[in-house]
């Protein structure tokens, strides 16, 4: 981590970390083809399609890359699982609609055709000739960028029939997702895909590589995982693994924002840079506003429990956060600050929650919308001591036992999502609650 | 696909009990199965688990421990462990109950579910005692009307996917889905798509709450007020089995219950909602005698006393072909015999006919190797040969459509235009009207076939071979595919195919409800009771019955050219309203105008019967016992649920006191005595006794004639005894599922019981004393046999003779009218039935745009139809289902000023019109 990651300054100095997914960031036109190929790009395709496909998953082995979506399981790993099959498809996940998280939105508009490249290269490596590349709905400018450069890279030669004369070929359709957050599961993506409701399916099959897409072998991949496939095949999967350590290799792009001076996204090194840094660096967060203090942090995206400020120095490592009962998840970090009520907080990330499960499961359809009211209640003033334990055990029945991490009685992980905010505010901010419940009103409204 | 063999046997532990399991079956049913019940209420056996509700989590032992999980999409696997009763699974049942019942009304003191509410059953018997739940629950409006038939109330809901998955997989009608998120997801259908489905009501029986109520039951009855009785439906042949429910002598609802070789628990709409006719104040009450031209009450004494002089002082004047008997298709097994009996053995005539034209000739029905539903649906290939399935025998459309989307059943399909099956038909080949032979013998030829085929490109025809050609086993669909085209072409092209290969099998799609039982007992020309012909049983029945005809009578059409002509003097009208089923209206209008005496048994005044001199009144279905026969020949129990109205007597003792007036005997005195006969009698009943029909394993039925006395009907390839198919058929006594039909636990307490069967002495002694033994064993419980006694009976009718058709080409200015039945149509029972009456499809001419087009005409407009038989006005209608050169016209549509049976001649093998535009 050094000054030099801030998205916008123009190259990192030699003793740094690169910058991998926001190496092209701030380039005028950087999401042109243009501007693309005079800074080395699909040169990491050529490089592919001259080797044998399994060299190409390989090195991503080795690079043991994890997913960048949010359940970090590794990406060549999951290539490896793919069941052999005359058809198999490929399909980029670009749903990125959690409540924070913006990193993939801007990779989208920035860089499309990092993440062609890394479409074409996976897809080769898999053997797969057509590829979906699913963006969510809401992202008019980076569906327009996305499209133009899926035609751009046909009009290279790096899509289409023979990329590159290796005889290869690849199709890649562009698909605008209609606004479920939901489908960001994969297997609701699937379903939207084929055209239904974004219902995430049930599990056995367990996963889409043994059988997804129109019931066929189907890689899913995050779109930041994509951005890193072409430096990798570059510079070799040893040298990702090199950066960061132990299980969490490379750099991530980190969505910052909450009560900070610098909101934004931050690619830094895995492990290697923490929570205080990423947070009060002056070249990345800047500190909380008005210097107030850090009330608590959400680590990684809505789904994840939060942390204290004890917990600041934690590094930035999917083992590190996860051993101590969170998750890096979708790698959006949320500050709030010590003006913040943690009841209000709370009720905000359930009522998000509530609007966008899916409806199929029982637990999390009903227990979502009857969290929010409770919390609601309580937040306006009308909550009673025992809806504290009502909320718990309300909690407990979508995932029973409240361990980390979450035991999962639905058929996504959507419903053992909604205790985290829930447990997290009342086991850290107790006191808060009972405030709210003795006033009769919110101690910072 | 041939039927899979049965899967292997794994063992599971449950609760701490080893229990065997199928290999491949989900837990929750193999649990049912060892009687473990799991609460649930997405999971249908019928349907794909889509585990939402969450109420069958069971805590299963994996490598990581106990972890709870859905039982209803988790297959077993030998060596589960599993628990359905840890404290785990308590908090979590208790936890859905609870959150199912976080935005659940709880209305239910006013709801049509409560009493028979899984919801309510559940929460109770596993749910938490009361709510914590203190906020204001959601609201919407309360019910929505989805389509005429089905109302929802969104509040009640509790989004299950029960509805929306039949609807979309089932039935094949997506008409309805899931709209919005979290507690706000709702049903719904598509803006300005009402639920149009046939199938609708199965949605209604399949809620697990209130939520989808249906219009004819709503707010009628509360589950504790019904009584219930098992039956079979009777709407069309299929024959599927239902729950008749009651309260206060009025019938309440019809529930569809889970018959494995037919209906799987599902209904179509009109079965289901048309009992609305049997409650209706339009019922015959009373029998009624024409006297100075006007029809009034009278006694059942002075009515059969009428009756009998009209009919006798025919026979006696003009001789015993003077007489005729029309219809006997909706009457019960042991009314046809009965009716057989008097027409055939006491008034000695042979003019008998239960179809009225629009069936096929009765050889063609009995005497081809047969098929039964299952057969078609696990067959090679199937080949349609008849009507509409989806208008005609909805329930019979559902199984092959089920074959064909989730087995890959090959279908090749013949018919004049495209049918509800087109969609799911491998090859369609649309055929001119009339020119079926044609097409089957250049299917089952083996030289290239022309350039068009009775209007079908040669490519076609040679693709429909191809999915022929690696077929052994292949069954035909046969029934009439118009009303508007004579049968022959029909009768010659089930005749090519048997005689190119005579294993293929055939399952008659004949619609009229026990048109097959009526057969089987003798109404038609030429045979006796047991699908035996004149020649061959006129000496049994001789020594039966006193006498029998000597020659072959006439079929409907040639009974009322008789009577036109004079010649037929008295007419029988049993059930049967020629003027409305003719497919020669002007002929039924004068065969009835030339009788000089016609008698009507029927429920209902139609436009025949209303020009009878003598009508006496006919129960209806759930209004008396007795047995029916669907289009297999599968031979089911009839329930009794109410009385009929006002002195209606069941069809049996009509015919029974008729004799008596008659100054004869027919030897019975109930229905149970006419049931024994028919099995002594009937070589096709042989040994069916009532003991072997009421067995618990018999529940569905069994099918007659037996597979062994029906030559080429056994399996082709594997060669089965009738035995071993018979085991297959009646294997295992199913659990019954209450959630999937409620209230059927308590229909079991109503079944027939099984009796003892008291055989009438005079008749075993007329047959042989070995069968009176045979018959007097059945009164156990336990599986009974089905045993043909060793007694010399005639033969069953087999082989088919190919009546030589020669349609006439048409000409490049006229239109070949096809008409046939929609399913909802002008019909007594549908017109009688308030929430269907509405539904009736229009009488509009539908033809293909092209020819409207061709006159310059827009759908709606009215044109001038003319054709040899008349010249009238019709609205004609666009219908991309019609070919070109063709016109549709709805078999009796509503609202009709011409119907199709206007037009149509009986003398010509095909119908043409002209439309001209109204100047």
């Amino acid at each position: 981590m050094t000054a030099d990651s801030t998205p916008s300054s123009p190259s990192p100095s030699p003793t740094s970390p690169p910058r991998i997914v926001t190496a092209h960031w701030g380039r005028p036109d950087s999401w042109t083809l243009e501007s693309y190929l005079d800074h080395g790009g699909y040169t990491a395709l050529r490089r592919a399609v001259g080797v044998h496909p399994e060299e190409v998953t390989a090195q991503v082995l080795t690079a043991n890359l994890l997913g960048r979506g949010g359940a970090g399981f590794e990406a060549g790993r999951k290539w490896s699982m793919l069941r052999k099959a005359p058809t198999r498809y490929l399909v980029v996940n670009g749903d990125e609609s959690e409540p924070a998280t913006f990193k993939d939105h801007m990779l989208i508009e920035t860089n499309p055709h990092q993440i062609v490249e890394g479409v074409v290269i996976t897809a080769y490596a898999i053997q797969a000739t057509q590829a979906f590349i699913y963006v969510r709905g809401e992202f008019a400018l980076g569906i327009e960028r996305m499209t133009q450069a899926v035609n751009e890279a046909y009009a290279h030669g790096a899509i289409g029939n023979d990329v590159f004369g290796s005889g290869f070929s690849l199709d890649v359709v562009v698909h605008s997702g209609a606004g479920a957050y939901i489908c960001g599961d994969e297997t609701g993506l699937l379903e939207s895909l084929e055209g239904k409701r974004g219902f995430p399916r049930i599990k056995p099959p367990y996963f889409p590589a043994v059988m997804g897409l129109y019931n066929e072998p189907t890689i899913v991949n995050n779109v930041e995982t994509m951005s890193n496939i072409p430096w990798i095949l570059n510079n070799s999967g040893r040298s990702f693994a090199d950066l960061g350590q132990g299980r969490s290799t490379g750099t991530r792009l980190f969505a910052l924002s909450g009560h900070v001076k610098n909101p934004g996204n931050y690619e830094v090194e895995m492990v290697k840079t923490t929570f205080r840094d990423l947070i009060f660096d002056p070249q990345l967060g800047g500190g909380v506003r008005d210097d107030n203090a850090v009330k608590a942090f959400i680590p990684g995206g809505a789904s994840s429990y939060w942390f204290g400020p004890d917990l600041l120095d934690t590094p930035l490592g999917q083992e590190e956060v996860g051993k101590l009962g969170s998750m890096l998840g979708s790698g959006s970090i949320v500050v709030m600050d010590d003006t913040t009520c943690m009841v209000r907080a709370a009720w905000r990330l359930v009522r998000f929650f509530a609007r966008e499960s899916c409806g199929q499961c029982t637990p999390c359809r009903e227990g979502a919308g009857w969290l929010e009211k409770i919390l609601r209640r309580i937040e306006v003033g009308s909550g009673r001591e025992e809806d504290l334990d009502l909320l718990l055990d309300v909690c407990d029945n979508i995932a029973p036992g409240l361990t980390w991490p979450p035991k999962q009685t639905t058929i996504c992980p959507l419903g053992p999502s909604i205790p985290s905010p829930v447990n997290s505010a009342i086991r850290m901010f107790k006191d808060e609650f009972l405030v709210h419940i003795k006033e009769g009103a919110c101690p910072y409204a | 696909m041939p039927k899979p063999p049965p899967p292997e046997t794994v063992t599971i532990t449950i609760d701490g009990r080893q229990v065997p399991a199928l290999k491949g079956e989900m837990i929750i049913a193999a649990a049912e199965r060892a009687g473990v019940y799991i609460p649930r209420f997405c999971y249908h056996p019928r349907m794909k688990p889509v585990g939402m509700c969450r109420m069958c989590l069971v805590e299963l032992e994996g490598p990581r421990g106990p972890a709870l999980t859905p039982a209803c999409f988790v297959a077993v696997a030998d060596g589960q462990k599993m628990s359905t009763t840890s404290p785990g699974v308590k908090k979590a049942q208790d936890g859905v109950l609870e959150f199912l019942l976080v935005n659940h009304p709880l209305d239910c003191p006013v709801c049509d579910k409560g009493g028979e509410c899984p919801l309510q059953d559940q929460t109770l018997a596993y749910g938490p005692g009361e709510t914590r739940m203190v906020e204001e629950k959601r609201h919407w409006e309360k019910p929505i009307n989805l389509s005429e038939l089905v109302l929802l109330d969104r509040e009640r809901c509790i989004q299950c996917a029960r509805c929306t998955r039949f609807a979309a997989d089932v039935a094949g009608d997506a008409q309805i889905d899931f709209q919005s998120r979290g507690d706000k997801v709702e049903v719904a259908t598509f803006p300005n798509r009402p639920f149009t489905s046939y199938f609708s009501g199965n949605t209604v029986q399949i809620c697990p709450v209130g939520a989808l109520t249906a219009a004819p039951y709503r707010f009628r009855a509360r589950p504790w007020d019904i009584e219930q009785v098992e039956s079979t439906c009777t709407s069309c042949s299929v024959g599927c089995r239902v729950a008749v429910q009651s309260s206060s002598n009025m019938l309440t609802r019809y529930l569809g219950l889970d018959s494995e070789p037919v209906n799987h628990s599902w209904l179509c709409d009109k079965g289901r909602f048309d009992f609305e006719a049997v409650n209706s104040v339009e019922r015959i009450a009373h029998p009624l005698v024409r006297k100075n031209g006007e029809l009034v009450e009278a006694s059942w004494g002075e009515a059969l006393d009428a009756a009998a002089k009209g009919l006798g002082e025919a026979q006696d004047l003009h001789g015993a072909g003077s007489v005729a008997v029309l219809g006997g298709a909706r009457l019960a097994n042991e009314d046809a015999y009965a009716w057989a009996k008097l027409a055939k053995g006491v008034l000695g005539t042979d003019n008998v006919d239960c179809q009225l034209g629009d069936g096929l000739p009765a050889e063609a029905v009995l005497g081809l190797p047969r098929a039964t539903i299952d057969d078609a649906c696990y067959a090679d290939a199937v080949i349609l040969l008849g009507p509409d399935l989806k208008e005609e025998l909805p329930i019979l459309y559902l199984r092959l459509r089920e074959a064909v989307v989730d087995h890959g059943l090959k279908v090749v399909e013949l018919t004049p235009r495209l049918t509800g099956f087109t969609p799911y038909a491998t090859v369609t080949l649309p055929h001119l009207a009339g020119e079926s032979g044609a097409v089957m013998s250049a299917l089952v030829g083996d030289a290239a076939p022309a350039d068009m085929v009775g209007g079908v490109p040669a490519e076609y025809v040679v693709r429909a071979r191809e999915v022929l050609a690696g077929a052994d086993d292949i069954v035909v669909v046969l029934g009439r595919q118009s009303l508007a085209d004579g049968a022959d072409h029909i009768v010659a092209a089930a005749a090519a195919i048997h005689e190119a290969d005579g294993a293929v099998r055939f399952l008659p799609a004949l619609r009229r409800a026990n048109v097959m039982g009526a057969l089987d007992m003798g109404l038609a020309p030429g045979l006796l009771p047991g699908s035996v012909t004149l020649e061959d049983g006129g000496e049994w029945y001789t020594a039966a019955w006193g006498s029998v005809p000597a020659e072959r009578g006439l079929d409907a059409v040639g009974i009322c050219r008789e009577a036109a002509s004079g010649k037929v003097q008295a007419l029988v009208l049993l059930g049967a309203d020629p003027l409305a089923d003719l497919p020669d209206r002007e002929l039924a209008r004068r065969a009835l105008a030339g009788a000089g005496f016609v008698v009507a048994v029927d429920s209902f005044l139609t436009a025949s019967v209303e020009q009878a001199d003598v009508v006496l009144p006919a129960a209806m279905y759930s209004e008396r016992p007795g047995t029916t026969t669907n289009l297999e020949g599968r031979v089911t129990r009839l329930g009794q649920k109410i009385v009929p109205p006002g002195v209606a007597w069941p069809d049996w003792m009509i015919a029974v006191e008729l004799a008596v007036a008659l100054g004869a005997d027919l030897g019975v005195e109930t229905i149970e005595e006419l049931f024994d006969e028919i099995v002594l009698l009937a070589p096709s009943h042989a040994g069916l006794t009532r003991a072997v029909l009421d067995a618990r394993d018999h529940r569905d039925g069994l099918v007659v004639p037996r597979a062994p006395e029906m030559p080429g009907s056994s399996p082709p390839a594997s060669g089965d005894t009738g035995e071993t198919a018979l085991q297959d058929e009646t294997a295992g006594v199913r659990p019954l599922d209450p959630m999937s039909t409620p209230g059927v636990a308590a229909a079991e307490a109503h079944a027939v019981p099984v009796t003892a069967v008291a055989m009438d002495e005079r008749v075993a002694d007329r047959a042989g004393a070995d069968e009176a033994g045979e018959a007097g064993e059945g009164g156990s419980s336990t599986p009974v046999e089905w045993v043909a006694p060793a007694v010399r009976r005639p033969a069953v009718l087999s082989g088919l003779r190919a009546p030589a058709t020669h349609p006439p080409k048409p000409d490049g200015y006229s239109l070949r009218l096809v008409s046939a039945r929609m399913l909802y149509d002008g019909g007594t029972l549908v017109a009688h039935s308030p929430h269907l009456a509405g539904l009736a499809s229009s009488a509009s001419l539908r033809v293909h745009p092209t020819e409207l087009a061709r006159l310059g005409l827009s759908s709606g407009a009215s044109v001038r139809v003319i054709c040899a038989r008349t010249t009238t006005t019709m609205v004609v209608e666009v219908d991309r289902c019609v070919p070109t050169g063709a016109a549709f016209l709805p078999w009796n549509g509503a609202g009709a000023t011409a119907v199709a049976g206007d037009l149509i001649d009986a003398a010509s093998p095909v119908t043409d019109i002209r439309l001209e535009t109204l100047s």
